[in-house]
């Protein structure tokens, strides 16, 4: 998956690790980590994925990483370096956003958290940990503010799916029914005071993330009791694979595949983060520049119509058997039932219907251009 | 067996199965994972229950048509789960004579019973052939050291 695994350093483990072993999950080396990647005794990837989409399934993400960056120009800091404008933000609220290269290309894509006026918190890939640290340490150096780097201190746990918070309720006094999508609060969760508690996810579902003290005995207990309140609303512990599939199906990025240094915001697709009038920010003359030549490439989704399924690094040819692009991310997408991929290709391309070859292995396999993204969820009430 | 994705051998490591399915004692077993059961002329060819269980869900079976002949050692088709493609490889030399299509579409009854679902049927070039593959026991101690594959 992230093509940036910390390969100078021995393979790390979140304080869950003992109890993903203890679950009989299936171990793979992840960006450096240890982490589970399905759980066989509760079913396998295919039903953790459907669990997501129809119950609630519960994942590990600790290797996830956090930077706070507080101080009187914390705000300006933010604005700085990622792309989004977090003057937006309300206290209690998140955004999608990225950090740039002066390229306009991609440092990491991150969640914003606006914790208080001069307090933001970003949670940000396993991979690119050490580098995002050290390049947010860089390039704040100039603003009044200060740089933490919280990623060991914290257990993060995904609660996922459309029973995510009935199942999270179980277990805290904050009435998660008043916090919206992409906003956060603080309660007690299982007994630990003051518990960020944020309605995100990577899964294209509704869902929580709660941050809990890293400890091994604690994280234990957070994660059992966690499943224990979920078991009544069909609960499973998800790993990686699922993780990947339901993010796939949303089209939501992956560092190292769709977004990465060498590629643009304008052909990932994620104009709608950017905000070019928000003032100056690393990345945006580049990006105005680029927007004016145009781009040579650009995301489209693929699903197909032969037997065969397109996976990360395929060539993508058009019916002459030319090489015009390469899938990012594909796979069998278990809820859809389809095969699926996210590929760059010229935009000539990218028009809906048009119809490509991936070169699968041995097969020639056509796809067709869909919209992305390829699962929309429901909008339900809270 | 080739990998994609994740690597199998390190997700099979330390993850003793509780249930064993049994390897059937009249089959041959390769060291790539694949089984033989041997009728007079007739060879048919599958994938074993660990590999199987390394795999995951399977979604999707490559194999060649009727006719084609195989070699062994050589790849005659792929299997794939969400997470992972694996190479076939032919455990004898042979003329596909029958092709198990019902996997297209139900590709998980590898999962449900490896050691049933077989994927094709060859008359065997050179029975002799059979005699250098894995007995059950060999291949039980086999996959069962190698952790994965």
């Amino acid at each position: 998956m992230s093509q940036e695994a910390e390969s100078t350093s021995a393979i790390r483990k979140t304080a869950l690790n003992a109890a993903h072993r203890q679950l009989g999950a299936k171990m793979v080396d992840f960006s450096g980590w240890d982490m589970p990647v399905e759980y066989p005794k509760f079913g396998g990837l295919m039903k953790e994925h459907v669990a997501v989409r129809n119950g609630v399934g519960i994942f590990d993400v600790s290797h996830m990483g956090d930077i706070r960056l507080h101080g009187p120009q914390a705000l300006a800091a933010v604005q700085h370096i990622a792309m989004n404008d977090a003057s937006k933000l309300a206290v209690g609220q998140c955004q999608y956003s990225a950090l740039l290269y002066p390229e306009g290309t991609f440092v990491d894509d991150v969640i914003v958290h606006k914790m208080a006026d001069d307090d933001y918190l970003l949670v940000i890939n396993a991979g690119t940990r050490e580098k995002d640290v050290n390049w947010v340490t860089e390039n704040t150096k100039g603003f009044d503010c200060q740089v933490e780097h919280l990623s060991d201190a914290f257990t993060q746990i995904a609660i996922q799916g459309p029973k995510g918070a009935a199942t999270l309720q179980k277990l805290t006094d904050a009435d998660l029914s008043k916090v919206k999508f992409y906003w956060f609060t603080y309660g007690a969760v299982c007994g630990l005071p003051n518990t960020l508690i944020a309605r995100t996810g990577y899964t294209a579902e509704d869902g929580f993330e709660i941050y809990v003290p890293s400890d091994e005995a604690t994280s234990a207990r957070v994660w059992r009791e966690v499943l224990t309140a979920g078991e009544e609303f069909g609960a499973i512990p998800c790993g990686l694979g699922a993780r990947n599939t339901l993010r796939l199906e949303g089209a939501l990025s992956l560092y190292g595949h769709e977004i990465s240094e060498s590629i643009n915001v304008w052909e990932a697709h994620l104009d709608r983060f950017v905000k070019m009038d928000k003032g100056e920010f690393i990345g945006r003359a580049a990006l105005e520049k680029a927007n004016a030549d145009g781009v040579k490439r650009t995301l489209a989704g693929l699903e197909s119509i032969e037997r065969g399924i397109p996976r990360d690094g395929y060539k993508v040819t058009d019916l002459a058997c030319r090489e015009i692009g390469y899938v990012t991310s594909g796979s069998y997408a278990p809820f859809l039932k389809k095969n699926i991929a996210l590929a760059y290709v010229p935009p000539d391309f990218a028009a809906l219907d048009t119809e490509l070859t991936v070169e699968c292995r041995s097969l020639n396999v056509k796809c067709k251009v869909v919209p992305i993204p390829f699962y929309k969820r429901l909008k339900k009430q809270a | 067996m080739e990998t994609y994705l994740f690597d199998l051998a390190a997700a099979s490591a330390g993850n003793e199965e509780d249930i064993q399915m049994a390897y059937p004692a009249d089959y041959k077993y390769t060291k790539e994972h694949e089984w033989l059961k041997v009728d007079g002329n007739t060879g048919t060819i599958g994938i074993t229950d660990h590999a199987q269980n390394s795999l995951g869900d399977i979604v999707f079976v490559e194999l060649p048509k009727v006719g084609t002949e195989i070699t062994a050692g050589q790849t005659f088709g792929s299997v794939e789960s969400v997470k992972a493609v694996s190479d076939l490889y032919a455990p004898v030399s042979g003329t596909v004579t029958e092709v198990n299509d019902a996997l297209n579409t139900t590709p998980e009854d590898v999962n449900k019973d490896a050691h049933a679902a077989w994927l094709i049927k060859v008359t065997l070039k050179d029975p002799s052939e059979a005699g250098k593959l894995l007995s059950a026991e060999d291949y039980e101690k086999f996959a069962g050291e190698e952790g994965g594959h």
